[in-house]
């Protein structure tokens, strides 16, 4: 519903009467109103879950330098998206931030780490090596972490920069709290060249995917119709 | 294995420590025997992060082999483009301009304290000492804007080539450079105020993790673990390359070879470093930043629509590379850890036939159970931490 | 670096005290390297070792390579340092594939149980040679690791197991024979339903 905006003065005035107990009637149920927002268990968990993240500290070669050991740091500070709490123990993590080449001695313990976590929990492929093997195209490197366990997010870079793990961290976010990104296909209006689109692999997406995909789709279509922006297609 | 004795007065526990721990330096695994706290047995299981950069080598031309080799010893990564660029400027005979030998020591000599601060920050936060990490990469960020001002990368930059460096520095490095090249020992200074009396740091490095001079010698132990037991060998020093032989800089030696004589050569060699940096500033001479043997280096571009003969050598560099007559060569240089060594064979193609590093890491990782058998858990962790072993150079 | 007369004068004197053992001396680019016959190579380095005008006493890095087609195929090279005169010498002993260097000794490494593949067979189906651990101790990570990347057996290593690739791992990934693995890249206009 609509609420007008009020000048900080009323609202000081109205927060001290508040406190003396002299708000009445309409004052009051607006003051209410104000304070009181109604959502679903589901939004609020998604949003509990999002911003308190705990990464494991898991580093592999050298995109570990850059992350998980550089983005803690103060010029990159991972502590004002909540995920300061890094855990050493994979019980205790939700984010395994695959930072580096996985070597096929490797991979069953990075499969094994994955498997002890608990859900709800989510995996980055940071930087090239992990996300496709990156250059190393050879007999000792899996070809992409994704042949052995799901990937939420794949940050590319070889090394990525510290920004660049960090926006990949804000859209796993937006991921996580069910508003996911659809980057360039909201970008160039791309719609309907997905896989499942065009009969691909899966061809019907899950519902939580369709049902996302519909509102994503949706709500920038009314944001280019409240802007008047033209639509790219 | 050998029989399984049973011994029924002591009690020997098989723990095993890593790949994934808090505490180890990249995925290292270690199969340790304790007997309560005390360590008995050590056996380090490597190969996690093995990536078979050698055989990728073989397959690339040379100048395409230059990412693949840096991305080994991921914390000191101009080491690795100076050990293999130089080994083939002595495969083809080719010198390179006094410039390219300066712009070189500087950004091995930054990389030096990159790789020495990176080194501070994680020991120390195993150790406990837990905000020396947001310090040490506070100056490791500047340094890192440093690359990348330079060459557009903040790791990994492929700066290097064969014949010199891929282009000049911009204005504006030079001061920037300056600055903080005087900065490093203020800074230095300030970490030294933090750790050296601290009482739990000191109890925890000073007498912990000594293994006698010879018994390193024997090992092929090289780098700040060996000058730090008395032996001042330093590849700098010994067999001077670059710009080294005109700067003036010492070589910190310890005395007794303990964690705490290991950390005091680390920490002295970043002042050191930062003055050969100054130096080097000081007298970076003028002229061309690579050579200008249009076999072996690409001409400028500049030239590329006036020189007919610009364009054929551009066009063969690009698209085969420059051939190499049959011979082998083993260059090595100074790494942070100690002796980085390139081994180069090459049969006459455009590729190499055989790269192979020999890697310090790799090397001193020997040491480690003399370093670590016989004394606590505790101690264990420590001794890996002023061991500083990098696992990508270890496994390649 | 001994100089090319140093050098000639090295293999001199060691005709006198082991005849036979050096094959031949090359200096090329400005380094100097002995070839030896593999099944004496202890000889050479012990001499190299402990000869009083010589003392070249850290060995600096053992590695191998793969001269295919060229044979004997492989070479194990030897770098060492002589510390006081600040001097490099190279020892290289040539191996064929599936010929044994010198005598067949009974005492093979005892097998871990392992696998298949990670420790050695007895036969001389592998090109084999001695360790030099007992001379040089930082020689067993690296001959471990020589093993495991060409296949090839140090008599007398105490431990002669896969050091970097996984313990059941068949194959000796640096050979030039051994493929370079890897996937093909599948790019738009290779996949026909793309189309």
């Amino acid at each position: 519903m609509e609420v007008e905006r009020r000048s900080l003065r009323e609202k000081q005035l109205a927060a001290r009467d508040m406190l003396r107990g002299d708000l009445e009637g309409e004052d009051l149920e607006r003051y209410v109103e104000e304070r009181v927002v109604t959502t679903t268990f589901e939004k609020v968990q998604n949003w509990a879950r999002a911003n308190s993240i705990f990464p494991l500290t898991f580093g592999l070669a050298c995109c570990a330098i850059e992350a998980p050991i550089s983005i803690v740091t103060a010029r990159y500070d991972l502590a004002r998206f909540g995920a300061e709490a890094l855990r050493a123990s994979p019980r205790q993590a939700d984010l395994i931030i695959l930072s580096g080449r996985v070597s096929i001695k490797m991979a069953p313990v990075v499969r094994r780490l994955y498997d002890q976590m608990l859900e709800p929990k989510w995996v980055m492929a940071m930087g090239a090596c992990s996300s496709s093997a990156g250059m190393f195209s050879n007999y000792a490197v899996v070809q992409g972490a994704d042949k052995f366990m799901p990937v939420d997010i794949y940050v590319p870079g070889c090394p990525p920069r510290p920004e660049a793990v960090l926006y990949g961290f804000t859209k796993l976010q937006r991921k996580i709290m069910g508003n996911p990104d659809q980057s360039w296909r909201r970008r160039y209006n791309a719609y309907g060249t997905e896989e499942w689109a065009r009969g691909g692999p899966r061809s019907e997406p899950s519902p939580e995917a369709a049902k996302a995909y519909a509102e994503a789709k949706r709500s920038v279509e009314n944001l280019r119709e409240e802007t008047g922006e033209p639509s790219l297609a | 294995m050998t029989e399984q004795v049973v011994d029924r007065d002591r009690e020997i526990m098989t723990v095993n420590v890593g790949p994934h721990h808090p505490a180890t330096h990249g995925v290292l695994r270690l199969v340790v025997d304790l007997e309560g706290e005390m360590v008995r047995e050590l056996r380090p299981v490597i190969g996690y992060v093995h990536t078979g950069i050698e055989k990728s080598c073989e397959s690339q031309s040379y100048w395409k082999v230059i990412p693949f080799v840096e991305r080994m010893d991921y914390v000191s990564y101009f080491f690795q483009m100076e050990a293999f660029c130089g080994a083939v400027e002595r495969l083809v005979d080719l010198e390179i301009p006094p410039r390219a030998k300066y712009l070189r020591t500087i950004f091995l000599e930054l990389n030096r304290i990159h790789s020495h601060l990176v080194w501070l920050g994680t020991t120390a936060l195993d150790l406990g000492a837990i905000s020396m990490l947001w310090y040490c990469f506070r100056e490791r960020d500047k340094i890192l804007d440093l690359f990348e001002m330079a060459t557009g990368q903040r790791m990994h930059t492929r700066y290097f080539q064969v014949g010199g460096v891929i282009e000049d520095i911009p204005l504006g490095f030079e001061a920037k450079c300056r600055a903080f090249a005087e900065e490093m020992p203020i800074r230095v200074g300030q970490y030294e105020d933090l750790l050296d009396r601290n009482e739990v740091f000191l109890s925890r490095t000073k007498g912990v993790g000594i293994v006698p001079r010879e018994r390193l010698l024997e090992l092929g132990v090289t780098g700040p673990l060996l000058r730090a037991a008395g032996e001042p060998w330093d590849l700098r020093k010994a067999t001077p390359y670059l710009a080294y032989p005109e700067v003036e800089f010492k070589i910190p030696v310890g005395t007794v070879g303990d964690n705490y004589d290991r950390y005091r050569v680390r920490v002295a060699e970043m002042v050191e470093s930062s003055r050969i940096v100054a130096q080097c500033l000081d007298a970076l001479p003028d002229g061309p930043h690579i050579a200008d043997d249009r076999k072996y280096v690409l001409p400028p571009r500049s030239e590329l629509s006036t020189s007919m003969e610009s364009l054929i050598h551009h066009f063969k560099l690009v698209t085969e590379g420059f051939r190499v007559e049959p011979g082998e060569v083993y260059y090595a240089i100074e790494n942070p850890r100690g002796e980085l060594g390139c081994f180069v064979v090459a049969d006459g193609s455009a590729k190499p036939a055989r790269v192979h590093y020999r890697d310090p890491s790799f090397v001193n990782l020997q040491a480690f159970r003399d370093m670590a058998v016989g004394t606590y858990v505790a101690d264990m962790i420590a001794s890996l931490g002023m061991l500083d072993p990098i696992l990508g150079g270890v496994d390649r | 670096m001994p100089d090319a007369p140093g050098l000639e004068l090295i293999r001199g004197e060691i005709e006198r005290d082991c005849p036979g053992a050096v094959l031949a001396t090359s200096f090329d680019r400005n380094q100097a390297a002995l070839i030896v016959d593999p099944a004496r190579n202890l000889d050479v380095l012990r001499w190299l070792k402990e000869q009083p005008g010589q003392r070249y006493t850290f060995l600096s890095s053992l590695h191998a390579a793969d001269y295919l087609p060229a044979q004997p195929r492989f070479a194990v090279h030897y770098e060492l340092i002589n510390r006081d005169r600040v001097e490099r010498i190279r020892v290289k002993a040539m191996l064929d594939e599936r010929r044994p260097a010198g005598p067949v000794s009974d005492t093979s490494p005892a097998p871990t149980g392992a696998g298949p593949a990670s420790s050695p067979p007895a036969g001389g189906e592998l090109p084999e040679i001695d360790s030099c651990v007992e001379l040089f101790p930082t020689a067993e990570a690296q001959e471990r690791e020589v093993f495991d990347f060409f296949g090839i057996v140090f008599r007398g290593h105490p431990n002669l197991t896969r050091i970097l690739m996984p313990d059941d791992y068949v194959g000796w990934p640096q050979r030039r024979d051994f493929p370079i693995g890897g996937e093909p890249v599948t790019f738009t206009y290779s996949e026909a339903r793309y189309d």
